[in-house]
């Protein structure tokens, strides 16, 4: 400890500390808590029964695995629509758009993050939901592609401003050199300011797919919630999100309410997974920007 | 400076000794709030929110006192948020479990009658179908309008969700406990299906028959139409009670919105709002 320092520096630390500490005892909590009311489902069958493909509850059937694929489905879909326009966006913004262009695009991808969910998934209703009901006749209109759009748009920023911040961290010498050897704004991108960025690319693009796999009101709104397999990008399917929030509503000691608990835990696995691998990540692509510095 | 302030006293007394005469029967089953402050949370049943909605309007305007909010969520939510102390009154559009009166000392007070509708888009060509249709309908066996007399199209099914109490009566006694497609699309309360079945041609789903409007279309049920009337004579069968649930016995305050409900003034906003109120 230096003894030099001032002792509101200390105070600051200490509040730190325990401000990181109360986070990392209410995540324990929860993942405990997660455990102990899962703990009948091992009981008997009760996990064989939740860990089934199907969903009737008033039939005795309690399967949540249509749930969980959906949901991956859902958050890779948007991910395969999302990641390919924030590459192009950040291309645009970095490379090719005059800098009051560049800057529009940026406000607005701001600009962006700044509008509710609630108020994607309303105009969706109206607007979407029609559209691909009577243009691509899928079905009632609320789709697994309908809910992907919309979570498109919803995830979009996330990836751009991420991406972004690594490709302005990026050193300056480089595009130089690059703009020296005769490149093309086009290739600067893509043989410089990816690889260069590279990781900070893989972090925006699992933020991006933990954030569209998290969200539970456009799925619930947009996606149908039937609880069956999606096997068309025009299926009706429900998430384990909205699965939670349509079934929480039930008597507690129902199979249908216990397997809230099961997807709750299963979601906290999947996102925990994320951001371990976030975490291994930046560790690594510390490493990278260190070399590049030199 | 005090003439003043008399004469607008007296002119405030006017009027709302105007506005009282007016509206006397009102006023008189209002009574049993004055001089009462607070609030009343009320979470619920979807299909009781018009009526909730309207009392609580009807109660605040005369005593700016007393704070009532009225929330969704589904009968489920009803039964656990009153159980669990989160609120006042938990509506449930279904009788209350033997279990859930005994594990929360709940009291059930019903007020109203609703009959559970099947509705169609109002451009929908077909009428009317039979139970042995409707049966078929959502358990997906007929999956055109054609096979029932419409046009050549996809149904698209619209059901509630597990905790639905206008599902449940629904299930019981129109499919008899049938079984239900899986591939029917989820709405999370009455007013959501209102919005689904009112933008889709090809919609089919089930409503409460007080949320019934010019967007939606009532289906006659073997020949009869899901109306009051015809739930109040018994012609029509699909109907259930509507329930104002309390954990022990209500407070004051609670107990006087009760008896404003069960009131004829009451009464009048169960009726306005489509539903049949209880005598």
């Amino acid at each position: 400890m230096d003894d030099r320092r001032p002792h509101s520096e200390r105070w600051i630390e200490v509040t730190l500390l325990i401000m990181t500490g109360l986070s990392a005892v209410a995540i324990f909590s929860i993942l405990i808590l997660l455990g102990y009311f899962c703990l009948p489902l091992l009981r008997a069958d009760h996990l064989a029964r939740v860990l089934s493909w199907h969903w009737q509850p008033f039939g005795g059937e309690f399967g949540i695995l249509p749930m969980c694929l959906a949901s991956l489905a859902l958050a890779t879909l948007t991910l395969l629509l999302a990641f390919p326009m924030a590459m192009g966006i950040c291309c645009l913004v970095h490379f090719l758009a005059p800098r009051p262009l560049a800057r529009f695009f940026l406000g607005l991808t701001h600009f962006m993050t700044s509008i509710p969910t609630v108020v994607y998934g309303f105009v969706s209703v109206f607007l979407l939901v029609p559209v691909m009901r009577d243009w691509l006749h899928a079905g009632s209109g609320f789709t697994l592609l309908t809910a992907a759009l919309t979570l498109t748009l919803l995830t979009l920023p996330t990836i751009v401003l991420v991406f972004n911040a690594r490709l302005e961290q990026m050193d300056a010498t480089l595009r130089l050199s690059a703009e020296a050897m005769g490149m093309t704004p086009v290739q600067q991108f893509r043989h410089v300011a990816v690889p260069a960025a590279g990781q900070g690319l893989a972090v925006a693009a699992i933020l991006g797919f933990a954030r569209a796999l998290g969200d539970t009101l456009i799925s619930l709104m947009l996606a149908g919630n039937a609880a069956q397999l999606p096997d068309s990008l025009f299926a009706s399917v429900r998430t384990l999100t909205a699965h939670i929030t349509l079934v929480l509503a039930t008597d507690t000691h129902s199979m249908i309410y216990q397997s809230v608990f099961a997807s709750g835990l299963i979601l906290f696995l999947i996102m925990g997974t994320i951001n371990s691998l976030i975490r291994r990540s930046w560790k690594s692509g510390r490493g990278y920007s260190h070399g590049s510095d030199l | 400076m005090r003439g003043k302030c008399k004469v607008c006293l007296v002119l405030v007394g006017l009027a709302g000794m105007i506005c009282c005469s007016l509206n006397l029967a009102h006023a008189a089953a209002l009574d049993a709030f004055a001089g009462l402050k607070g609030t009343i949370s009320i979470a619920g049943g979807t299909a009781h929110i018009p009526v909730m909605n309207k009392a609580a309007r009807n109660i605040m305007t005369r005593y700016p006192d007393i704070r009532i909010t009225v929330e969704g969520g589904g009968s489920g939510i009803g039964v656990q948020k009153v159980g669990e102390g989160l609120c006042d009154i938990g509506d449930t559009g279904r009788a209350l479990t033997g279990a859930e009166i005994s594990q929360y000392g709940l009291r059930t007070f019903p007020f109203a009658l609703d009959g559970v509708a099947v509705v169609a888009n109002p451009e929908n060509p077909v009428n009317g179908l039979d139970t042995r249709q409707v049966n078929a309908i959502f358990s997906g066996k007929i999956r055109n309008w054609k096979a029932v007399g419409g046009r050549d199209a996809a149904i698209h099914l619209f059901s509630r969700d597990e905790a639905s109490g206008t599902r449940e009566v629904f299930w019981k006694k129109l499919l008899h406990k049938g079984p239900m497609s899986p591939a029917a699309n989820i709405v999370p309360s009455n007013g959501a299906m209102k919005v689904a079945i009112a933008q889709d041609r090809d919609a089919i789903g089930f409503i409460s028959i007080g949320h019934i409007d010019k967007t939606v279309k009532p289906l006659k049920l073997n020949g009869v139409m899901p109306s009051q009337e015809n739930a109040r004579n018994g012609s029509y069968p699909v109907v259930r009670k509507l329930y104002m649930n309390t954990r022990g016995k209500p407070s004051r305050i609670v107990q006087a919105f009760i008896d404003y409900i069960r009131s004829p003034a009451g009464e009048a906003i169960v009726k306005k709002m489509g539903f049949i109120p209880l005598q």
